[in-house]
Order: C-alpha cells, then sequence, then structure tokens
C-alpha cells in the first residue's frame, strides 16, 4: 500500500505508522493522554494483517520489559505511556540502553509531579534527555510538533535505534497526542522477515539455529575492567550520535535580533507570536530543537552570535534552558518562559513575556 | 593418580551433559541450581531443543545460568523474566522459551509479571527455584521463609505479626485457567532428581505444544544462605520446608 491522507489524532497517527512500518510488537499499558496508541492498534488488529503482535500488559513495568525481551530476539518492538507510566519503565530502559537494544519508547507527557493533571506539559524533559534510569546512558529524544511528525518519528526512531543499537524516544506532549491533523502515512512496508533479522541483529537471542554458538543478552558485567570497557563503547555510540543525528528547525533566524527556542507543540505556539512580534516590527527567530538528545548546542550558539537575547519557552518550570545556556555559555540574557500543571500559552501571553524580558 | 585412570571405558556410568560448559560454577557446594542446571541441559539435548530454547535469566543467584547451559539466553531485570519470556515467545512462537527464577525473583519482586503471564497462558516454562531465602544478597528473607527460619533480615527468626505469613505462590498459579501443568519437585536424592528430569520433560513439550504456561518449582537448598553443611541442608528441607511445599503434582491437564 501507498501512502495515505487522514485526518486523525497524533496517538493514533503513532500506531497506524508503526502497522504501516512493519513494527512486530507492541506492549503498551494505558493511561491518559496516550491510550489511543493502544486503542488504534487493538481495534486495526494487525496480527490478522502484518502479523504484528500487540498486547496490553499488566503496567508499564512489564510492558517495557516485553519491549526488553522482543528487542532481545531482534524483533522492532515499541511502546508508548505518559508521564507516570515512564517513570515506572525508567529501570527497562537502563536495562535496554546497557544491553545495546534497538527499541521506541513513545511520552505522550502530561503534568507532573505526582498523578498531576492528564493535560498537555513538557515537564519530563530532563528525565528524558538526562538518563532517566540509573547509570550513564542516553536515549535519542525524538519531540515532534504536528501529527504528521508523529507518524513521521515512528520511522526514523526505529531507524536510529537499529542504527546505533540503543533506544529511541519520542517525546510528545498531550496536545500533539490529542489534537486531530492531516498526516500523510507513511507507504507499508514489509516486516523484516526471521533470515533479515539474524543478518541485521546477529547478536539477538533468537535460538542457536545455525549459528553454532550461543547469544547472550545482558546488561551484567561483574568485571569492572570489562564494564568500563563496555561503558566506554557505549560513550562512543553517543558521541557518534551526536556528530551525525542533530535535527532542529530554524525559522525567521536570517535577520532576527532575538532568539526564541522551544519544541514540539509549544514551538508552533511561538511561531504564531513570532509573527505578530514581526508586524510589530520586533525581528525574532525561533529554532525549533527536533533531537532533544544530541541537542542542537550549535545552532543555537551560531543563531546566538547575532541576537540580544533569548527566550526560552517551555510547558514545565524551566528544563530545556538549561540545555540553552550551555549552549552560549551565559554570553548573553537567556530567560524563561513556561507554563505548569496542563496549562498551555496562547501566542500573545508568549509575545507579553517576550516583552517583559527585553523592554519592546 | 588422574581421573582418566580412574574413568575408563567400562566403568564411566555418568558424564556431563552434553550442553553444559565445561567450567567452574560460582554455585556454593550443595546449592540446588547446579542440579536443576544439568537437568535442564539434559533435557534440552535430549528434546533436541538446542536450537530452539531460549532461557531468560533472573537476578539471583541463577543469573549465570548464561554461562553454563549452552542456548541462547536473555538476562532479565530482577522479577521481570516472565514479562521478557511473553514477548520473546510471543515474537517467537517456534521457539522454546522458559524461564528460570528464584523465589524472591519469582514470589515477591516479580510476583504480578508471574501471575499474569500464567493468567494469560503464556506458552512459556516456568522454572522456580524456592530455597527459601534470598541466596544472592547474602541470604535475606524471601517470601517463602519459614516462620521461625532465621535470615539476615529476621534474625531472630520470621515472626508472622512482623513479617507476615510465608506465600506459597504455586498453589495460586495452579488455580489459574492459564496454567497446563503445576507441579513441584526437588533434587536432593537420585530418585527426586530423576522425577523432577521428568516434570521438566512434560513441562517443556507442554510449552512446544502451546498448552499454555507450565511450572515446575523445585524445592531447594541454600546451605550458605541457610548455614548448615550440605548434607544437613537436605534434612532439614525434608522436616522443614516439604512441610509448608509439599511435593506432588498441583495440575496436570495433559
Ligand atoms: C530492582 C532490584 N532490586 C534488588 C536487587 C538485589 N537482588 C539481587 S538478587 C536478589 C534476591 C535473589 O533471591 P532469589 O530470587 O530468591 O534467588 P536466589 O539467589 O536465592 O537463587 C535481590 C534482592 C536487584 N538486583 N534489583
Ligand atoms: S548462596 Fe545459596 S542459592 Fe546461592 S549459590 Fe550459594 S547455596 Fe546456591
Amino acid at each position: 500500500m501507498n501512502e495515505e491522507v487522514r485526518l486523525m489524532k497524533g496517538n493514533e497517527a503513532i500506531a497506524h505508522a508503526a502497522i504501516r512500518y512493519g513494527v512486530d510488537g507492541y506492549f503498551g499499558y494505558p493511561i491518559t493522554p496516550q491510550s489511543e496508541v493502544l486503542e488504534t492498534l487493538e481495534a486495526e488488529m494487525p496480527w490478522e494483517t502484518t502479523g504484528m503482535v500487540v498486547l496490553q500488559a499488566e503496567s508499564e513495568v512489564a510492558s517495557i520489559n516485553m519491549v526488553y525481551g522482543g528487542a532481545a530476539t531482534g524483533k522492532a518492538v515499541m511502546t508508548s505511556s505518559s508521564s507516570p507510566g515512564v517513570s515506572l519503565m525508567q529501570e527497562g530502559i537502563s536495562y535496554i540502553a546497557a544491553a545495546e537494544l534497538p527499541a521506541l519508547i513513545v511520552n505522550v507527557m502530561r503534568g507532573g509531579p505526582g498523578l498531576g493533571t492528564i493535560h498537555p506539559s513538557q515537564s519530563d524533559y530532563f528525565q528524558a534527555t538526562k538518563g532517566g534510569g540509573h547509570g550513564d546512558y542516553h536515549l535519542i529524544v525524538l519531540a515532534p510538533a504536528t501529527v504528521q511528525e508523529m507518524a513521521d518519528f515512528v520511522g526514523l526512531g526505529f531507524d536510529l535505534a537499529f542504527k546505533y543499537r540503543t533506544p529511541a524516544m519520542i517525546l510528545a506532549d498531550g496536545i500533539v497526542g490529542q489534537m486531530m491533523e492531516k498526516v500523510v502515512l507513511p507507504p507499508v512496508r514489509q516486516r523484516r522477515t526471521p533470515e533479515q533479522i539474524t543478518e541485521q541483529c546477529p547478536w539477538a537471542a533468537t535460538g542457536k539455529s545455525g549459528r553454532g554458538h550461543r547469544n547472550v543478552v545482558t546488561s551484567l558485567e561483574l568485571d569492572s575492567a570489562i564494564m568500563e570497557k563496555n561503558n566506554e563503547r557505549f560513550q562512543r555510540t553517543y558521541a557518534e550520535i551526536e556528530r551525525n543525528e542533530v535535527r532542529f528547525q530554524s525559522y525567521y533566524t536570517d535577520d532576527c535580533d532575538y532568539l526564541i527556542v522551544a519544541f514540539g507543540s509549544v514551538a508552533r505556539i511561538c511561531l504564531k507570536s513570532i509573527e505578530e512580534a514581526r508586524k510589530q516590527g520586533i525581528k525574532i527567530g525561533l529554532i525549533r530543537p527536533i533531537t532533544l538528545w544530541p541537542f542542537p548546542y550549535e545552532a543555537i550558539a551560531e543563531v546566538a552570535k547575532q541576537v540580544k537575547g533569548i527566550l526560552v519557552v517551555e510547558l514545565n518550570a524551566g528544563q530545556m534552558i538549561e540545555d540553552v545556556r550551555l549552549a552560549v555559555s551565559h554570553e548573553m540574557p537567556v530567560y524563561h518562559f513556561g507554563r505548569m500543571g496542563g496549562i498551555v500559552p496562547n501566542p500573545l501571553e508568549v509575545l507579553n513575556a517576550f516583552k517583559s524580558h527585553f523592554n519592546n | 593418580m588422574n581421573h582418566d585412570d580412574i574413568i575408563k571405558q567400562g566403568t564411566k556410568v555418568y558424564s556431563r551433559p552434553r550442553l553444559m560448559d565445561d567450567r567452574n560454577m560460582h554455585y556454593c557446594p550443595g546449592c540446588s541450581h547446579g542440579v536443576v542446571h544439568k537437568l535442564v541441559s539434559e533435557v534440552l539435548d535430549e528434546m533436541g531443543l538446542e536450537n530452539d530454547a531460549i532461557g531468560v535469566a533472573p537476578v539471583g543467584c541463577a543469573v549465570f545460568a548464561y554461562h553454563y547451559i549452552d542456548i541462547d539466553w536473555i538476562e532479565a531485570a530482577h522479577g521481570r523474566a516472565p514479562a521478557v519470556a511473553t514477548a520473546a515467545k510471543r515474537l517467537n512462537p517456534e521457539r522454546m522459551v522458559f524461564t528460570y527464577q528464584g523465589d524472591g525473583d519469582l514470589a515477591a519482586i516479580g510476583t504480578a509479571e508471574t501471575i499474569h503471564a500464567a493468567n494469560r497462558g503464556e506458552n512459556i516454562v516456568i522454572i522456580f527455584i524456592n530455597n527459601g531465602i534470598y541466596g544472592m544478597t547474602g541470604g535475606q528473607m524471601a517470601p517463602t521463609t519459614l516462620e521461625g527460619m532465621k535470615t539476615a533480615t529476621t534474625p531472630y527468626g520470621r515472626r508472622v505479626d512482623l513479617n507476615g505469613y510465608p506465600l506459597n505462590i504455586t498453589p495460586l498459579l495452579a488455580q489459574l485457567p492459564g496454567t497446563c501443568y503445576v507441579t513441584r519437585q526437588s533434587v536432593h536424592t537420585a530418585a527426586t532428581t530423576r522425577k523432577c528430569k521428568n516434570a521438566l520433560k512434560k513441562a517443556f513439550k507442554a510449552s512446544m505444544e502451546g498448552r499454555g504456561t507450565a511450572v515446575v518449582e523445585v524445592v531447594g537448598t541454600c546451605s550458605s544462605g541457610w548455614k548448615m553443611s550440605p548434607a544437613d541442608a537436605n534434612k532439614w528441607m525434608e522436616q522443614h520446608m516439604f512441610e509448608a511445599y509439599p511435593p506432588g503434582d498441583l495440575k496436570d491437564t495433559l
């Protein structure tokens, strides 16, 4: 099947994109605002068409360990959840990273801390980009701003996860998860055959068949000298990802005097604020990081050379702002504007916040 | 005299299973894990499952099972082996997927995963080594620790008012419609070891036939954790562990 144009929610787009990409398995547990991913998959019954396994697990702890088990056999497997559920998954995510397994985790963020609210938030930025679980590891973190990107990042996430043998995360906010937009669904791909999996994943624990030696998927190494070597290998992979995979989008940065940095759906709100500001003669540019890790430090530093100040806009108390400050080494004022608890600012509020900091 | 002088043609009656690696084990003398490893190796070989088996190792003393049995392995997080096995089996239905877990792994931290995998009737085998203690972390109380039993965290003996009752989880699993075969075995004598081997065979066969979850509990000893000689540990097990956890089949639908 070819591309298909549809109107749907971001969460539904994730489900459809997963089936079309040829994902082998999805394991998840209901939580607002992302339950449509599992619901859509159950309604689509992909086990009848592509052979994809879909299972409602007993918890997010079980889901992520199912992802671990499936990924250990070389399959393309994923889960999705929202903030409290993703907190529960952290031990499992650390194991997946340490065992060098490809997998995709979707977090459609809601406001925390605690049970918090079911409304949109971006307050899991630190958790997603700075490790989350225990140990020195990173996830490749993709931040979609549109329903189209929700669909596209499923394929991109898996491609990167398999390329670097490391887990990838789609860090979406409740807005992109819940809103409906036009989306071009990717063409349908065949799931990989067992032979293709063996070729692509010679490390996978698929049964010794034809191989002659055993494969063991583990994150355990009690010999510290070897464990340090393992860590050095992980760090080399992360360095390579930082070199190759930084993604961002810039808007109006050619002539800007000020810069806004925002990710996800908030970047779209900021774009409206910037268009209004330009009508008033204030030249603001926007950088929207698409990969939150690896972070576009250099792109921000480059634009920063021409601007008088930066405003970071987030649905949190100020998390990505730390990376923006690192990018510009405190050489200029970097302010934060954020709403919390599930509140989403409108474009005018953002513009007013900008003006309050930069006296326009 | 070396062992070749003793073991000659005609005098050799037994040897290391083919699928068991020739290396020193980290298990303590008298530990039940070693015997069960041997049985698993023999059964997999005899059933021709060497190339089809995917073992899921626990966190516990058996974490290094993958060092000893020559098949593919996945090392799971503490308690999560049934979830790991669920996905491995569902995504590779033609394979023989089994977990190997201790009592802390299976009946404390992993209770939810164990019960739900069994209740879904996943076509996996769960091998459950019940030694009534946390061996790996140095002999703390396990969910299956008997009342009055001394451990590092119940230094004056397990007290029901403080620590709750010993958890007899296997009958619980036998109640679930998803399980096809639930049995309790031991490996402290040649006769019980032979019986245990047959139980493992039956469980592996049921799982390959897609009959549901098969559970083989092995009541075992942990001489280090129990602070007894291996021989005394066996006696103590017969006298006390078997009272709370009597060997025998709890469910057989096969
Ligand atoms: C999340 C987590 N909690 C705790 C531990 C520490 N830990 C390792 S093994 C173990 C208990 C093992 O006991 P059991 O499952 O009975 O197996 P045995 O060693 O007796 O064979 C514990 C608590 C861990 N590794 N991970
Ligand atoms: S501590 Fe106990 S369970 Fe662990 S190897 Fe020693 S005897 Fe076996």
